[in-house]
């Protein structure tokens, strides 16, 4: 079979740039065949969709206007008067979520699956790096339509960041570009979902992608333990790849097929003097920290509820990120059940405050 | 079939589906970046035609963005934009060539050629815009104090 | 030679006048000259209680000696206040209309102020209720100083007036509103309170619309009295011109005329005049009509026709608003259909003012109208909606050339196996 080092273009390349180092990160790495093999895909999709976010998100930016006055009538005008203008902004809507979706299973099954020991510490904490700045992503692209609801869950969002202590009104005044959300905190958002986000985001990635490859899939612990001539391999390129791009296709087709069937709402344009919609909810993945701090109660001993749980989720997540290099010290239990009890109980929390959120 | 032919049936179908998925792709960004006749998403600025094109003392009502428009050529010629929202109840005003005067049909408002509530219920005066003029050309643009 | 001579005594005449004049009236600036009233009344701290310097006569240079006579220049108590030579002092009620009327009413003297001004105050106060009732002897009733206070006097385009639109029903309140000051006169004391309640109230007091009606403006300012019945549709149609002529020209407008029958009011009412409800028309309960139409004769006939016109275009103007509020949430084109919506509420508005006419062909064709425009909305957003959800054509072509790539890799990955397999 034809290979890549057998094309015209490989070898003139080769033979001018040595192109072996691209080589062995592609090659040399062999992905594990056994019962869990799925959760190796996670991540590819994750990617694939974030190359869809760049895609779709270049393009609407050739039509978008940031400003209070031309915001949303862009998007309107992109919705219905751009050829395609409609599927573009659904796409990346639709994308954007599932990529965030996509990103926590990735997270927790790279978690459940410890993956994240040693050599793979950084990998992880550049992981947890992505799922964040994707949080913040979505968090800044909701504005942008300058519709009514993200014009109020702005408002509380940044509400919520100012409970930090001491340094909170400050990141609210910065976030928001003055005391209150205004066409100056659009203009920010702007800013951060089309130029530093992306320049931040596309770094950290680079090393991620730089570092799964070159230390190669992690094996759990049951296919470890098999005798060397049990495990089963395929190689990352082309068996791997050729799978990813099956799972990709796939995902397109039902990113392709939501868009169409079920497009997302431009809603009533942002009027900073009407009063707030009732019902207004965060975008799903914050659906369970606002939940938490909504039902924190107003004083928590000394400390405000909000303030408590602001610090709590801070907290919460640096130690989320930091967990690889966690030692424990307890000889009752083994690192892994407490870690899966952990894990668990994380997941436990996410859904729940999630389904709570939805239901109230 | 032999290893072969089905090697060379799945090579033609990986091409036959990547053009096809590429096209599928491809097609729908080009026509996105094609240009829609149909303007601009917000306004600022309203073409009109030739003024030789527009009779005296006549009227029309253009659309300027989301805001109705009277555009009024009086009978000395001097050309006239201002809000065709009555300032009452927003009824769309009329221009009276009777009376040279712009009425609201709704409850009688009158305002003179320069949008100055002059009897009838309108509380306020109706909004002016700006008529320029280009090689021959009307050009309307909103005017800088609000 | 007798030409020259005229004019020798005439020019130190015409200085010395010249002088005079020039006197009289800068007393209030910096002059040399000192103002003795001012001076000792606010030495002794006997200035009346409203003085405010900010005052238009004394702003104009006309100072305590204008209205009230004496001599500003001396410092002799006496001689400065001595009636014998002109001190008016305070005027009684009775005397203040012609009081004020000495400059007020002079046409001549008033122009050195204002090129156009009106100098009826004084006559036209004559004619109002407060004027004959003044005339009869009774004190209890508003003189110009009651309106326009008498030291702190300003423009009634001046906010800082008691007179300007703002302030007025505050004014007139202050007397009208007071139950005890009133009660030897049988009217109703309540009118300040129903006002503030009314559409106009409302205009002026949330909406800070300076044009929206005040007492003044139905009952007239100096000749202020309540309107005859047979004038009010006139003094509402001076601004609802559309209503009263629908009205006047109606066979029933005439008969309510001729009937000496409440006019605009009877069904509107009047201080508190609330904004009009489609309710009113008709008949069900809060219609008007049916309180003097019996079911069955021609005028209930036509109040249930009228009411049923209205209710359709109503009900059909907010299924378009309502189809076009969804076109814009769904963030389809609306532009079109707004400009439509606006016909129709147009016509909508218009067959609200038609009702005057109380004739159904003329509601009708105005309300058919604003029908047929709600209609076209329908179908235009309708149209934006079935375009919303046929964004389809395509899927199928791009569909099938996944599906044929998505076989191809499936396949490659089949017989990839199947090769590691027998390997």
């Amino acid at each position: 079979m034809k290979t890549l080092e057998d094309s015209k273009i490989f070898s003139w390349l080769h033979s001018r740039y040595d192109l072996s180092g691209i080589l062995h990160l592609l090659y040399h790495k062999k992905v594990p065949v056994h019962k869990h093999t799925i959760w190796y895909y996670m991540g590819g999709v994750t990617l694939f969709l974030f190359l869809i976010q760049l895609l779709t998100g270049i393009l609407l930016l050739m039509y978008y206007q940031p400003g209070e006055n031309s915001s949303y009538e862009s998007v309107r005008f992109i919705v219905n008067k751009v050829n395609f203008g409609w599927l573009i902004r659904n796409l990346h809507s639709w994308s954007a979520n599932l990529m965030i979706f996509f990103a926590f299973v990735h997270m927790f099954s790279v978690f459940f699956t410890r993956a994240y020991e040693k050599p793979r510490e950084l990998t992880w904490v550049t992981g947890v790096l992505l799922l964040v700045l994707a949080m913040v992503f979505g968090f800044s692209g909701y504005l942008l339509p300058w519709n009514e609801l993200s014009f109020f869950a702005t408002k509380v969002g940044t509400d919520i960041a100012g409970a930090v202590p001491v340094i909170g009104e400050g990141i609210r005044t910065v976030l928001r570009g003055g005391e209150d959300v205004t066409g100056a905190t659009l203009s920010r958002f702007f800013g951060f979902h089309v130029a530093i986000l992306p320049a931040l985001f596309t770094i950290v990635l680079v090393v991620h992608l730089f570092l799964v490859q070159k230390v190669g899939m992690s094996e759990p612990d049951f296919f470890k333990k098999l005798p060397d001539e049990k495990k089963k391999f395929i190689s990352f390129f082309p068996d791997f790849a050729i799978r990813d791009a099956l799972l990709w296709l796939i995902v397109l087709y039902l990113l392709i097929f939501l868009a169409l069937f079920f497009q997302w709402d431009l809603g009533i344009k942002a009027d900073a003097l009407s009063p707030a919609p009732t019902g207004i909810k965060p975008e799903w993945y914050f659906m369970f920290m606002f939940q938490s701090l909504k039902m924190l109660p107003p004083h928590l001993g000394f400390i405000e509820g909000e303030v408590f749980g602001v610090l709590f989720f801070g907290a919460a997540a640096l130690a989320w990120m930091l967990i690889p290099f966690v030692k424990f010290n307890s000889k009752k239990y083994t690192k892994e059940r407490i870690m899966l009890v952990l894990g668990t109980l994380v997941v436990l929390f996410i859904v729940s405050m999630t389904i709570i959120g939805y239901l109230l | 079939m032999g290893n072969n032919g089905r090697r060379k049936f799945i090579t033609a179908l990986l091409s036959i589906g990547g053009l096809g998925t590429f096209i599928s792709a491809f097609y729908p960004v080009v026509k996105y970046m094609t240009p829609v006749k149909s303007g601009k998403p917000s306004v600022s600025s309203l073409k009109l035609g030739k003024l030789s094109d527009f009779a005296k003392n006549a009227w029309e009502i253009v659309r300027f963005g989301r805001k109705p428009l009277i555009i009024i050529n009086d009978e000395n010629g001097k050309l006239h934009a201002l809000s065709a929202e009555c300032t009452h109840l927003d009824c769309i005003v009329q221009y009276s060539k009777e009376e040279k005067m712009i009425i609201c049909a709704c409850h009688n408002g009158h305002y003179d050629l320069n949008g100055k509530n002059i009897s009838g219920p309108p509380p306020r005066p109706l909004k002016q815009y700006k008529v320029n003029i280009q090689n021959g050309e009307i050009i309307i643009t909103k005017k800088e104090d609000g | 030679m007798k030409l020259k001579l005229n004019l020798f005594l005439a020019l130190p005449a015409l200085f010395l006048l010249f002088n005079l004049q020039a006197n009289a009236f800068s007393t209030a600036s910096q002059d040399s000259t000192v103002d003795n009233c001012i001076a000792c009344h606010q030495d002794n701290d006997n200035m009346p209680d409203n003085y405010n310097p900010e005052d238009i006569h004394y702003k104009v240079g006309l100072s305590c000696f204008n209205c009230h006579g004496g001599n500003p220049k001396t410092e002799d108590e006496d001689a400065a206040m001595d009636p014998d030579k002109g001190f008016l002092g305070a005027p009684s009620k009775e005397e203040i209309p012609a009081f004020c009327g000495r400059c007020h009413s002079d046409f001549a003297f008033m122009q050195q102020y204002r090129s156009e001004v009106e100098t009826d105050q004084e006559s036209q106060y004559y004619t109002s209720q407060h004027g004959t009732l003044l005339k009869k002897g009774d004190t209890k009733v508003a003189v110009c100083s009651n309106c326009h206070t008498a030291h702190s006097i300003f423009s009634p385009n001046d906010p800082r007036s008691s007179v300007y639109p703002a302030n007025l029903p505050e004014t007139c309140n202050a007397c009208h509103g007071d139950a005890e000051y009133m009660k030897d006169y049988s009217i109703p004391t309540n009118q300040y309170k129903l006002y503030k309640t009314s559409v106009h109230g409302i205009d002026l007091y949330e909406k800070h619309d300076m044009s929206a009606p005040v007492c003044n403006d139905c009952h007239g300012n100096h000749g202020a009295r309540p309107p005859e019945l047979n004038s009010i549709p006139r003094i509402c149609g001076s601004c609802h011109v559309k209503n009263l002529n629908y009205f006047s020209s109606s066979p029933m407008g005439k008969e309510m005329e001729e009937e000496e029958i409440h006019t605009c009011e009877t069904c509107h009412g009047y201080h508190d005049i609330q904004k009009a409800s489609d309710d009113f028309i008709g008949t069900g309960e809060k219609s008007f009509c049916i309180e003097c139409h019996d079911e069955g004769d021609e005028g209930y006939i036509t109040a249930a026709f009228i009411k049923s016109r209205i209710d359709t275009l109503k009900l059909k103007y907010s299924t378009a608003s309502d189809d076009m509020n969804n076109v814009i949430i769904k963030g389809m084109d609306d532009i079109d259909i707004s400009f439509k919506l606006k016909e129709a509420r147009q016509k909508l508005i218009e067959t609200r003012t038609a009702i005057h006419s109380f004739d159904t062909s003329q509601v009708n064709t105005i309300a058919s109208q604003g029908i047929k425009l709600s209609n076209e909305a329908i179908g235009m957003a309708q149209k934006e909606m079935d375009e919303y959800y046929n964004r389809r054509t395509g899927f199928i072509y791009s569909s099938i050339a996944l599906l044929i790539l998505g076989l191809a890799l499936y396949l490659k990955i089949r017989t990839k196996n199947g090769k590691d397999k027998k390997a």
